[in-house]
């Protein structure tokens, strides 16, 4: 990381930690809105996050590996996650998955670490009702099959 | 994107007829005592599914003495199956934000906040939206509809992806940016709550349905249910029926009837209570759903009979083990246990000695875990085992 | 000094009750009925059922819960049953305030407890006889207790993790850990260093350094507190003795053991002694029957470290006062605990100036050994081998600096803790307690009783008092038998004043002034202290002691396991008892440092051979991982 980033980096969580308070019930605000922008946490911004609201670097840590949507290692660009719940696997969400890995495969060859899309299988995001369902980052997707999931995916690109 | 649906929904308490702002306005009229007396009278339980007397709760916490207290809204819905606050919060909002503010006032409360699961993100600016349209009629910010001292301000923070932050202790441990893990009761968070002030934490429904009774009263709303479960429940319904979605029923309905309300025929099982309720197989489908009987947050999967039970106890097993936050051992380690034994039936590599031995663990879980997660985890293990033996051991 | 008590991480639902006195309001303090186990008794609000249990003698086994701790909740070994409840109840963090009925054996909870130990075991990876903590592990007794006999819910066969040997002090395998999480409250809470918190969740969860780095490469001061509260091995010390035996069986090495009094003080607990025996005598016995060369007493040189310490204030005094030079720090703070040096290198790497530059007892005398001892006995310092025993797992780091090699070799060669000790003793095959007694070896035979002190938090405050007041005004210090009582006792932070009257002509210039001091002991309460500096409450004070661990060394990480607050206590009577019956108790008048500074170091304390040896530098670590 060149120091410019780092710098960047350090005013913007200044600014949240301005905007959110001083205070340790402000970290997780401030890790989401961290990571909206950059993606993930990285070990610099962790330590700068620690530092600002005078807690220690490995609780930072500790906070994010304990919450699924929080992230310490480098990210894509977007992130579709699939709804496991036994109710979207019974109603079309092992077809849906194998159609989704092989698309982004597809979609992900050549490209940057960057702008690749990660797949994750997460736990009920409560839309049991119109399964099977997904997030693709903060958007609800219901219904889903491959046909309008490949429309979904051209969005993206 | 929002999610709503154009079907008109109707039911006796929440989905009836209602102008908003009514409650509050009647609530500041009558007072804090009044408010209280017709809560107590109303038999309002918690509806996220322990049901603690929402009356005695917002009780202890009127009656702890701080400098600050807070209404906090617990919308981490996050039990499999559940998606009733989904709606509630995208069709019903003002109800919810009517109900946390007239507990903020009975509790003395100045601050309310909405713990939002990260999975409902896309309706946070929605309802920031629907807060600042309630500013423009005066039922936010400083002397609320004129009552002097009385001043309310709500703010939404967002969870991260952990079902466990839905127990309300860990929910406040989260809000305080710790790791989202249960604390030992007592103290309980009526006294020592957020930041170690009084708090009061409901759930999304408890709150909503608050300015109904108020507006129409305990005594109307108890006619509705059974005599230990009064009042209405929202029912989120899913799995192999016609009519999968949010329904509005009274207490005690019967599964069979419920069945037949949402179109599901060939019906082989119903999970009650998400995955951390229990299992019924068709021999069952006559209890009602009550707190006496069968209690539940509100979650109804249904199974039909071409779908493999132990699929399913499997899935809601490796939910557990995902999700249990990991601080206490008969849960973090009890669950793996478990979900060992599942995978061993389904490899036919067992004994019924160990299983049962499973079994025992799990009653232990049940009464030794810190919280509700690992004290209802073993539920799906111990009656899917139990009531389909028949299904899940016929290999042997 | 205002609000000086420390501030928990915990929260408050969290943190140990502490019963004082009748609360109107709430009724803490008053009485409630109770029945435990069938037996009715009245018993104080508020008060936990554990503590409840302890108090009428019924045993609850615990893991998570520790004295010194916040009470966590998690292993749920200490559940016991209330009637009328549905679940169990944890012993430790139930306070009592209504008047409920207990039972701490039934079915239900014996049943509970010995499946949260086949739990914990199942998951538990080693065999119980190639650990080191095999017959002082708290698991093994509980397995033994539960009559656990067979691993009920299997047993994991191959390890998960990599064992963490990058430290010098403190070794990391997590596969023997069970999750207590007592590690995360010590380093986070009672320390607050913040190198260790628990990571991942659910079944993944362990604890883990910032980032999963090696211990080494974080901030850890290696004060060891979490090993000695550690139940299993997961944590442990970084075990030099197979070297030590190596260089005992060779015949060209001389092998050199000096003794810290606070081993002394707490290594019968080892043999089965309880805590407050002083065992130097039969120590020295064991040190020779097991070959060591020699025997010497660390408290002669913590009496090289008071003059040293004690003449550096005095020049900063003077350059202070008389020259008024302005690059003087004040006050100056104490450097003979190597977790603490490591503490504020990492974290105010901006006062190292306050530090006094005198080096450890340990290292004093490992530089004095292999140059004037070495001389006047006519050894080659190559064949020296300085073994250190020591309270301490810091220590270990400490002789490993680079920086730590005046006498042209590596001053001291191995720290070793009284744990460690007592398992060499016990492989040499004798029983300390029955040994007879016997003296130190000379030329350093003798030290005074104030070298003795420095084993507790406040001694060596105490130490350097009595030899600078009498310094400087000619007359012993103002307190009865030599005893400065507000140095005493395990309050977090200390602080008091001494005038100073009727100086001698060449102190002058201190006429009239309250020498004034802070004793304070484990870093949470440093910082406390470094923080006051920071804001600059401190410019009044002129001499502050800091000990990383709780109760000075006495509480050391490489003390015995259990430690506690009344186990430290005992340990420091001990030391304050033997103390009190020594000739000498002053470390000025100890008559081998009249002698040194006589015959070797000529130029006097904080002479030009005294600063090449006896004094050091420091490393502006800070806090940043890169």
């Amino acid at each position: 990381m060149t120091d410019k980033d780092k710098k960047i980096k350090t005013e913007f969580i200044a600014s949240l930690v301005r905007l959110y308070g001083k205070d340790r019930s402000s970290l997780l605000p401030v890790l989401q809105e961290f990571q909206k922008k950059f993606r993930y946490i990285d070990e610099y911004s962790q330590q700068e996050i620690a530092d600002a609201l005078s807690i220690h670097p490995v609780e930072v840590n500790s906070i994010i590996s304990f919450y699924a949507f929080l992230y310490d290692k480098p990210r894509g660009k977007h992130t579709i996650r699939i709804c496991k719940n036994i109710v979207c696997k019974f109603h079309g969400n092992k077809e849906l998955s194998k159609f989704m890995e092989k698309k982004v495969s597809e979609f992900n060859k050549d490209k940057s670490e960057e702008s690749k899309i990660t797949i994750e299988y997460v736990n009920c995001i409560g839309l049991c009702d119109r399964s099977p369902s997904m997030l693709v980052d903060e958007k609800v997707y219901e219904k889903i099959n491959p046909h309008n999931a490949e429309a979904i995916l051209e969005e993206l690109s | 994107m929002m999610t709503f649906e154009k079907i008109k929904r109707t039911g006796p308490v929440l989905f009836s007829e209602y102008e908003n702002g009514s409650a509050l306005k009647k609530a500041i009229s009558i007072g804090r005592n009044e408010i209280l007396a017709e809560l107590k009278e109303s038999g309002l339980k918690g509806r996220g599914g322990a049901g603690f007397p929402t009356s005695t709760k917002w009780m202890l916490t009127a009656a702890a003495k701080a400098d600050r207290k807070f209404v906090i809204c617990n919308a981490d819905e996050g039990e499999p199956g559940t998606f009733k606050d989904r709606v509630l919060l995208t069709e019903y909002p003002e109800l919810v934000l009517e109900g946390m503010i007239i507990a903020g006032y009975v509790i003395g409360a100045k601050e309310g906040i909405i713990y939002l699961r990260s999975e409902y993100s896309y309706m946070l600016e929605f309802l920031e939206s629907k807060i600042e349209y309630m500013r423009k009629y005066g039922f936010f910010g400083k002397n609320i509809l004129g009552e002097q001292g009385f001043d309310f301000e709500i703010k939404i923070r967002l969870g991260s992806g952990a079902y466990e932050c839905g127990e309300e202790t860990a929910l406040i441990e989260s809000l305080e940016g710790y790791r989202g893990e249960p604390r030992n009761r007592p103290p309980f968070p009526v006294n020592t709550g957020y930041l170690g002030y009084p708090t009061v934490v409901n759930n999304v429904e408890t709150l909503a349905s608050v300015p109904h009774i108020i507006t129409k009263g305990g005594e109307w709303y108890k006619k509705f249910g059974t005599d230990k479960s009064t009042g209405s429940k929202l029912f989120s319904v899913s799995g192999d029926c016609k009519y999968p979605g949010v329904y509005e029923l009274q207490w005690g309905i019967t599964l069979r009837e419920l069945l037949k309300i949402v179109g599901a025929e060939n019906t082989k099982a119903v999970q009650v209570g998400g995955a951390s309720g229990v299992c019924l197989n068709e021999s069952q489908f006559d209890k009602k759903i009550s707190y006496e009987e069968t209690a539940t947050g509100g979650s109804i999967m249904i199974f039909d009979k071409s779908r493999s039970m132990l699929e399913v106890l499997k899935n809601f097993m490796e939910f557990f083990v995902e999700e249990s936050c990991g601080q206490c051992t008969p849960c973090r380690i009890g669950n793996v246990k478990l979900l060992e034994g599942v995978n061993m039936i389904e490899k036919n590599d067992y004994t019924l000695e160990y299983i049962d031995k499973l079994k025992e663990l799990g009653e232990t879980m049940k009464i030794a875990s810190k919280c509700g997660l690992g004290q209802t985890s073993p539920n799906p293990f111990i009656s899917i085992l139990d009531n389909f033996k028949d299904e899940i051991f016929s290999k042997n | 000094m205002n609000t000086m008590e420390k501030t928990l991480r915990s929260p408050v639902s969290q943190r140990p009750h502490e019963i004082k006195k009748t609360d109107q309001l709430t009724g803490i303090g008053a009485e409630v009925s109770i029945e435990l186990n069938g037996i009715k008794m009245k018993v104080p609000i508020g008060k936990t059922i554990l503590e409840i249990c302890r108090d009428n003698n019924i045993h609850i086994p615990t893991l998570c819960y520790h004295e010194d701790l916040c009470i966590a909740g998690n292993c749920r070994l200490c559940l016991v049953e209330i009637e009328g409840m549905r679940t169990l109840q944890t012993s430790c963090s139930f306070p009592v305030t209504s008047p409920i009925k207990i039972k701490t054996f039934s079915d239900k909870v014996r049943k509970a407890r010995k499946h949260i130990v086949g739990l914990m075991l199942s998951e538990h990876y080693g065999e119980c006889y190639s650990c080191v903590r095999n017959n002082n592990c708290e698991l093994q007794s509980l397995a033994r207790e539960y009559g656990i006999d067979n691993y009920e819910f299997g047993h994991i066969c191959s390890p998960r993790y990599n064992v963490d040997k990058s430290s010098q002090a403190v070794i990391r395998d997590m596969d023997k850990c069970i999750l207590c999480r007592r590690c995360v409250r010590t380093c986070i809470d009672l320390q607050e260093v913040g190198v260790l918190e628990a990571v991942n969740r659910g079944y993944d969860t362990k604890i883990s350094t910032f980032m999963d780095k090696p211990l080494a490469d974080v901030v850890c001061i290696n004060c060891g507190q979490c090993i000695n509260r550690c139940p299993t091995a997961a944590l442990h010390a970084n075990d030099p003795s197979d070297e030590i035996w190596k260089a005992i069986e060779d015949p060209e090495k001389h092998v050199i053991l000096q003794t810290a009094p606070s081993p002394r003080a707490s290594l019968g607990e080892e043999f089965g002694l309880p805590p407050g025996h002083s065992m130097t005598g039969q120590l020295n016995t064991a040190a020779r029957r097991m070959g060591f060369d020699r025997v010497f007493d660390t408290n002669f040189s913590a009496d090289l470290t008071i003059m040293e310490e004690g003449t550096e204030l005095l020049n900063r005094l003077r350059k202070a006062l008389v020259e008024k030079d302005t690059s003087v720090r004040l006050p100056q703070f104490t450097s003979c605990s190597p977790g603490w040096i490591k503490f504020i290198e990492h974290f105010y790497p901006e006062y190292l100036d306050y530090l006094s530059t005198a080096k450890s007892p340990q290292q004093m005398f490992g530089s004095v050994i292999k140059t004037f001892y070495a001389d006047e006995s006519g050894i080659d310092p190559a064949n020296i081998v300085n073994v250190a025993l020591m309270p301490c797992a810091a220590k270990k780091f400490e002789c490993n600096r680079p920086e730590m090699n005046s006498s042209g070799f590596k001053d001291i060669d191995y720290g070793l803790t009284t744990r460690e000790m007592a398992k060499m003793i016990r492989e040499a095959g004798l029983v300390l307690p029955d040994l007879p007694k016997s003296g130190f070896d000379d030329p350093f035979g003798e030290a005074s009783g104030a070298g003795l002190i420095f084993g507790s938090t406040g001694g060596v405050m105490e130490a350097a008092l009595r030899t600078v007041y009498e310094l400087v005004t000619g007359r012993v210090v103002p307190f009865k038998n030599l005893n400065i009582e507000v140095c005493r006792g395990m309050k977090g932070i200390k602080e008091a004043s001494v005038k100073l009257e009727n100086c001698r002509p060449e102190f002058s210039f201190l006429e009239g002034i309250d020498l004034k001091f802070i004793v304070a002991h484990g870093t949470a309460n440093a910082k406390v202290v470094m923080d006051m500096l920071k804001n600059g409450e401190l410019k009044d004070y002129h001499f502050v002691e800091i000990m990383a661990c709780p109760g000075g060394c006495i509480g050391g990480g490489g003390q015995p396991i259990p430690t506690s607050e009344s186990i430290r206590k005992l340990r420091a009577k001990a030391i304050y008892e033997e103390e009190a019956g020594l000739p000498v108790r002053k470390s000025h008048e100890n008559p081998h440092i009249k002698y040194i500074y006589e015959k070797f170091l000529k130029d006097g304390p904080c002479g030009k051979l005294s600063h090449k040896l006896l004094h050091t530098h420091y490393v502006k670590r800070g806090k940043f991982i890169n």
